[in-house]
């Protein structure tokens, strides 16, 4: 077994495994646990231009990676999407949706290390996400000079054949990047080992992203203990 | 009609002294921890002020409660859902630790442990968040007690509305009354509405609303969208907290801390029936000025057949109707409309009422003629402006004030008739439109307060849906997995919250 197997051919199963056991683990045993972490209150300052631009960035970014890397090859083909216009695709909201994230990025870093208040209440797992997700950030944004070297997008071709291969649990998967830079390398490791440590730090809370507000009938939650009124189970009480 | 019960509260502040003791017993019970320090669920302020957090009244600034639109359907005042969900990144409507004040200690220690020296040690104060000295403090929980600051400041309190308030910066014509503040626990509540999680709720046996704290995810739009800014956010926890009405005490039949312990024995705890098809008709009012009227008219008369008739079909336990026959709830907010709901305006149909304070009459003429001719002082010569009381307790209207306060006048004259002059003044009951026998019990309830008629809190039945056996060598209350032992510092999900609340001193 070659370093290249066990990084993208192993390590991708284990990754995702402590993903979702991890978080289910943690959602069914610890969801006291299981919150944002917001920090608003105790400094409003560099938060709000932080939060949404590093937020807004980061989520398109995620939909970028998902709906690019997960679509079968075919369907882009039915569609008639040429894999060089999905390529430059990529580059250009990618490479927009990055420089939000990391303005953002930045200025909530910078917060976190430099505020007094923000600072002292921090655990390291806030801290060190924060520089993790940063890192991962800047490496995404240095292989777009590289893309711009292959605009046909066949580079782009291999990450997708890489990540569809893991799903449809293919052994051939690792061998689709072997050839590929090492930026890009860098990018899928730091990549997979953030969906590792992903149960182990507040990133959990996104899977609570509560859009299923949106679908509430009414306003108020009534909650009650009480069973079937008695005069309805037995009928022994005057209605 | 739906009917359902609630254990409501009434604060007589005619008798309120501003002693604090009902926030500090409240503290001890419930927010002695790490992250709400800051928290008071139960404080008292002195009016005319801002408040705690500055300016909770002023929701041009917080958007705290509801706003009617122009289809007559409500939604909070933050907006829609989209547009509440549209804040999650970062709410522009949250206060800053500092609106309510960066919580601090003393370094006692230092007081002993300080080395001979020419000046006497001093313990200077330290925050409780960053641990670091803070040489200044400037602000606090209480910072106008007893007017204290200047009143440029805190003639900012949104209850000034419609009212010349300079006269009052005088020193001739300054007043105050305490207003002690706790969470309403509205028919109505906007946290609810507004939580996008869905972890708050209202319970439907005792109308009791709370945060479950493994749901909550600290989006923090509960925050916001009180009006009364009593949901506080726990920043070491990172979930939102706030007034429990002492559940455990309440389903035991035992009053809420803060009543218990409170020593001018000014709150009394009772049931009232109401209806829940009505609630969101009242809410959306059209002219906030009726609202106080909407939400007296969704009350029950416990003593009315059909109500109790669709009371029991309802579920509502037989002890509970008991409750509501004798409530002292009942009596001062709905017989005797001497309480009244903390700012009906915002339309949440809040559940804490409060008797509005009588104060000095203003001209000692009047003091004099008074005792001549043993008539009751006209209420607009009370050193509280009628208006200012209307802002807070009716949004603005002035008439169901004016009779509360000239009830408990009667209530007095009436009673220096009967015991100094040994005559039932009959006539006097009439202008107030009560009779002699409303008054004696009026008496009993407001004036004697008994430990029994302050608290006529029926039991809730839990035998009914739990099963005693399953729950034996339980925990009582805590967070999350009930009593599991075995957590360390080094849990495999971070550090146990629960088990870090630490003695202020190793804080500091």
């Amino acid at each position: 077994m070659d370093l290249n197997f066990i990084a993208f051919g192993v390590y991708p199963y284990i990754a995702l495994a402590v993903l979702v056991i991890g978080s289910v683990l943690r959602f069914d045993r610890e969801q006291y646990t299981w919150r944002t972490g917001s920090s608003q209150l105790l400094r409003r300052k560099q938060l709000v231009l932080g939060s949404i631009l590093f937020h807004v960035g980061i989520l398109a970014i995620f939909a970028g990676h998902f709906v690019g890397l997960l679509t079968p090859i075919a369907v882009w083909d039915f569609l008639g999407v040429s894999h060089g216009f999905k390529q430059m695709l990529a580059i250009v909201a990618g490479g927009l949706a990055g420089a939000f994230c990391l303005v953002g990025g930045l200025l909530l870093l910078h917060r976190r290390l430099f505020d007094a208040r923000i600072r002292q209440t921090s655990s390291f797992g806030d801290t060190a996400i924060l520089a993790i997700l940063l890192t991962q950030l800047c490496i995404g944004l240095a292989t777009i000079p590289l893309s711009l070297g292959h605009r046909d997008g066949h580079e782009m071709i291999k990450f997708m054949s890489w990540a569809q291969g893991i799903f449809t649990l293919n052994p051939q998967s690792a061998s689709f990047v072997a050839d590929v830079h090492w930026i890009f390398k860098a990018h899928l490791t730091l990549g997979l080992t953030i969906l590792l440590i992903f149960p182990f730090t507040r990133l959990v809370h996104m899977l609570s992203a509560p859009v299923w507000y949106l679908n509430r009938r009414g306003w108020q939650l009534v909650r009650s203990k009480r069973q079937m009124p008695v005069s309805r189970r037995s009928g022994d009480l005057p209605r | 009609m739906k009917v359902r019960a609630q254990i409501g509260m009434v604060l007589n502040l005619d008798k309120c002294i501003g002693c604090h003791t009902c926030s500090v017993t409240c503290k001890n019970v419930w927010t002695s921890r790490k992250g709400v320090e800051y928290a008071w669920f139960n404080n008292v302020e002195t009016k005319p002020g801002i408040g705690y957090p500055k300016e909770w009244e002023n929701q041009k600034k917080w958007n705290g409660g509801w706003r009617r639109k122009a289809n007559g359907k409500i939604e909070p005042r933050m907006g829609a859902k989209w547009r509440i969900l549209a804040k999650i990144f970062a709410n522009p409507d949250l206060p800053e630790i500092d609106d309510y004040y960066e919580p601090f200690d003393f370094d006692y220690g230092h007081l002993q442990t300080a080395p001979e020296m020419k000046h006497f040690p001093t313990a200077r104060p330290r925050s409780q968040i960053t641990g670091k000295r803070m040489e200044k403090i400037e602000w606090g929980p209480n910072w106008e007690e007893i007017l204290g600051g200047e009143f440029a400041k805190r003639s900012q309190d949104a209850n000034f509305e419609g009212i010349q308030n300079e006269i009052y910066g005088q020193f001739e014509n300054t007043f105050m009354m305490y207003l002690p503040r706790l969470c309403e626990h509205c028919l109505n509540p906007t946290c609810v509405a507004a939580c996008p999680s869905g972890a708050i709720y209202k319970r439907e046996e005792d109308g009791i609303v709370l945060i479950d704290q493994d749901k909550c995810r600290g989006w923090r739009m509960c925050v916001s969208a009180c009006p009364y800014k009593k949901i506080y956010y726990n920043w070491d926890s990172g979930k939102s907290e706030k007034c429990t009405f002492c559940f455990p005490r309440i389903e035991v039949g035992q009053p809420t801390v803060c009543s218990e312990t409170c020593v001018g024995r000014i709150r009394y705890l009772g049931v009232l029936l109401y209806d829940a098809d009505r609630i969101e008709a009242a809410a959306s009012t059209p002219d906030e000025k009726d609202l106080y009227q909407a939400q007296l008219d969704i009350f029950l008369d416990p003593h009315d057949p059909a109500v109790i008739a669709q009371a029991r079909a309802d579920g509502v336990p037989e002890a509970w109707l008991e409750g509501a026959r004798r409530s002292p709830v009942y009596k001062m907010a709905i017989d005797w409309k001497v309480a009244f709901p903390l700012h009906p305006e915002y339309r949440t149909l809040p559940m804490v009422w409060y008797v509005p304070p009588l104060s000095p009459i203003q001209n000692a003429a009047a003091v004099g003629a008074l005792e001549m001719d043993g008539e009751m002082p006209d209420v607009d010569s009370l050193r509280i402006p009628v208006r200012y009381l209307a802002n807070l307790l009716t949004a603005g209207v002035e008439e169901p004030v004016t009779l509360g306060l000239r009830r408990m006048l009667a209530m007095r004259a009436y009673m220096r008739a009967r015991t100094v002059d040994g005559r039932i003044d009959h006539g006097l009951a009439d202008t107030v439109g009560l009779t002699a026998a409303q008054i004696d019990d009026m008496y009993r309830i407001m004036a004697i307060a008994d430990y029994e008629d302050r608290f006529v809190i029926p039991s809730t039945h839990r035998e009914t849906v739990e099963d005693a056996y399953d729950l034996r060598g339980n925990c009582g209350f805590t967070f999350g997995n009930g009593c599991s032992g075995g957590r360390t510092e080094l849990g495999l999900f971070g550090p146990d919250k629960r088990s870090r609340a630490k003695p202020t001193a190793e804080v500091a």
